[in-house]
């Protein structure tokens, strides 16, 4: 995509993320161990990998929710691993995050919600809010249910007021969990447009997970694929090159909907660490 | 036999570990609970007035008619044994002190805590738990927001306002249920039941059983949050953290009790 964008800012500045010999799980169990990589301003990355690979822990992780194991975890330059409380929620307050769940608050009507970050960190009037919020709300064809809770909306539309929520301060760094699971094609392709957008307006840098490989090969400048099976990154790259060139069978075949993994795996049945031919 | 007592040893080794645990987190709370505590006195706007409002009716009006049944029965029981005792000795004319001083200085602050920790600690421990398996509280940290104080501090204000309110009103129907038992078991006139109770009971137990309630407001609500707080990240966590929430309350609140019945007493003795 926007290759040529990305990379004249990427040697200009610094990177919006870095991650230094990372070492994440709960307890005493390893989810994923000795990640190193840098996302540059303005990129579009997704995390890629099999269910229960531990993406959403990954996300927890870099956002700063949990304590890693073992590495550092660099937010435009500032250690979120090592902040104490005050510098963690000003570091937090850069960003903006769409759950997997939504994490709509339940209690809070929809406009409620899409205000409250605005309410709490900004000193913007009450007009100014409602009309940012119509804006937001606008912008994932929610307008109208402005005061419904909730409760009485279906999953793909708190998925929708979720990432709402989450550009509500046009923040410079988004993460996106899943944000078009569960979503039929034409909203999914809807939300491909905004982030696009977003990114061409601010520059942002976004984050995802996420398996729809349309989307993946239209937003996504780069994908970091994640295993299960060795518990870290298998490859990184363009979802381009991933599918024409990745390291092993398993990549490739993820990025082309399984068609050469199934047919190569049925005899060896390791899905993984396959050595590519 | 010996497998048997090591395997015993682990446990006892586990089980103070956990509450190890359980005391570090508690004490971290409270951390957490004071500082937004003092942030919304610094900064009254960042209270959420809604919320407070919210929670002053669902622990004050809502829970008016339970508290009152309650403390209206625990009143009839009372003077009922009491009577049935001292009626063998002739001393009907103390039943109003009795039944006047139980009330205020023990069992009204009581019963109604105990009414509110059933009500609403469970309830806060429900509430915060559920939004931290659905991910709320990270939404709310991410935000860049002190969960406690968007979540802690509009409960803790309007318990502290409402418990006081309801044992006042606990007090009330408490002593009104003895004064039924009184009149109908051994006829004792109003005026009478009144001079009596006014001649027994200080007007300093009142206030001893008032402050006791804000006490076990305290209690109630941090418990109950710190409790949410702790939820394990599955749906049986939920009910498990509720039944902790009121069984912790429950213990702490007679705990509380206990010491203040005697720092009461031993300050009314240096009173003379
Ligand atoms: N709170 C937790 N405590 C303990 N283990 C957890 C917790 N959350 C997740 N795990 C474990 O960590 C691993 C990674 O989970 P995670 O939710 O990150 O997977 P994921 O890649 O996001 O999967 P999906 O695509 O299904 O969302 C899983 O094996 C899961 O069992
Ligand atoms: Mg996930």
């Amino acid at each position: 995509m926007d290759e040529t964008v990305s990379r004249t800012a990427a040697s200009a500045a610094a990177p919006a993320i870095e991650v230094r010999d990372l070492s994440i799980g709960y307890g005493d169990r390893i989810v994923l161990h000795d990640l190193n990589f840098r996302i540059e301003p303005g990129q579009i990355v997704t995390i890629l990998g099999g269910s229960g690979c531990g993406k959403s822990t990954l996300l927890k992780h870099i956002i700063g929710l949990h304590a890693p194991l073992k590495g550092d975890i660099l937010i435009n330059g500032r250690s979120i691993v090592h902040a104490n409380e005050e510098q963690k929620r000003s570091i937090m307050s850069e960003f903006g995050v769409a759950y997997q769940g939504g994490a709509l608050f339940r209690s809070l009507s929809l406009a409620e919600n899409i205000a409250l970050p605005m309410e709490e960190l900004t000193t913007w009037s009450r007009q100014e809010i409602r009309k940012r919020v119509s804006e937001k709300l606008a912008l994932v064809h929610l307008d109208g249910y402005e005061s419904y809770m909730p409760s009485d909306l279906s999953g793909g539309m708190i998925k929708r007021a979720a990432f709402a929520r989450a550009l509500a301060l046009d923040p410079k760094l988004l993460f996106f969990d899943e944000p078009s699971a569960g979503l039929d094609p034409l909203t999914s392709d809807m939300l491909d447009n905004v982030i696009l957008e977003i990114r061409e307006k601010t520059g942002a840098t976004i984050m995802m997970v996420t398996h729809e490989l349309p989307s993946i090969f239209r937003v996504s400048d780069r994908v970091i694929m994640l295993s299960a099976e060795t518990k870290s990154i298998v490859d990184d790259g363009s979802p381009a090159w991933l599918r024409d060139h990745g390291a092993t069978d398993y990549v490739r075949s993820f990025l082309s909907r399984g068609g050469t993994f199934l047919s190569s795996t049925t005899e060896s049945g390791a899905p993984d660490g396959v050595p590519a031919p | 036999m010996i497998k048997k007592l090591v395997d015993r040893l682990i446990h006892c080794g586990e089980t103070i570990y956990q509450l190890k645990e359980e005391t570090v987190s508690l004490i971290a709370f409270l951390g957490d609970m004071a500082a937004a505590i003092w942030e919304c006195i610094l900064h009254p706007k960042r209270l959420r007035w809604k919320d407070f409002l919210f929670y002053m009716n669902n622990c004050g009006p809502d829970g008016l008619p339970i508290t009152i049944m309650i403390n209206a029965l625990m009143g009839v029981v009372l003077a009922y044994q009491a009577e049935v005792q001292s009626h063998k000795y002739g001393a009907d004319n103390f039943l109003p002190m009795v039944i006047g001083c139980t009330i205020l200085r023990e069992l009204g602050p009581l019963m109604v805590a105990i009414v509110a920790t059933g009500r609403n600690g469970s309830a806060f421990a429900a509430e915060i738990g559920t939004m931290k398996i659905s991910e709320e509280l990270d939404a709310l940290r991410t935000m860049g927001i002190r969960p406690a104080r968007f979540l802690v501090v509009p409960k803790m204000w309007a318990m502290l306002l409402m418990l006081p309110l309801l044992t006042v009103i606990g007090d009330c129907v408490g002593c009104a249920g003895g004064y039924l038992v009184l009149s109908s078991e051994i006829g004792m006139p109003l005026d009478v039941f009144l001079r009596l109770t006014r001649q027994g009971v200080a007007v300093k137990y009142f206030f001893e059983g008032i402050l006791k309630s804000f006490v076990f407001a305290g209690i109630i609500t941090t418990v109950g949050c710190w409790r949410g707080f702790r939820t394990g990240n599955d749906a049986i966590a939920v009910g498990r953290s509720t039944t902790s929430a009121v069984v912790i309350s429950i213990l702490f609140i007679v705990l509380a009790d206990t010491f203040l019945a005697k720092m009461f007493t031993v300050f009314y003795g240096w009173q003379g």
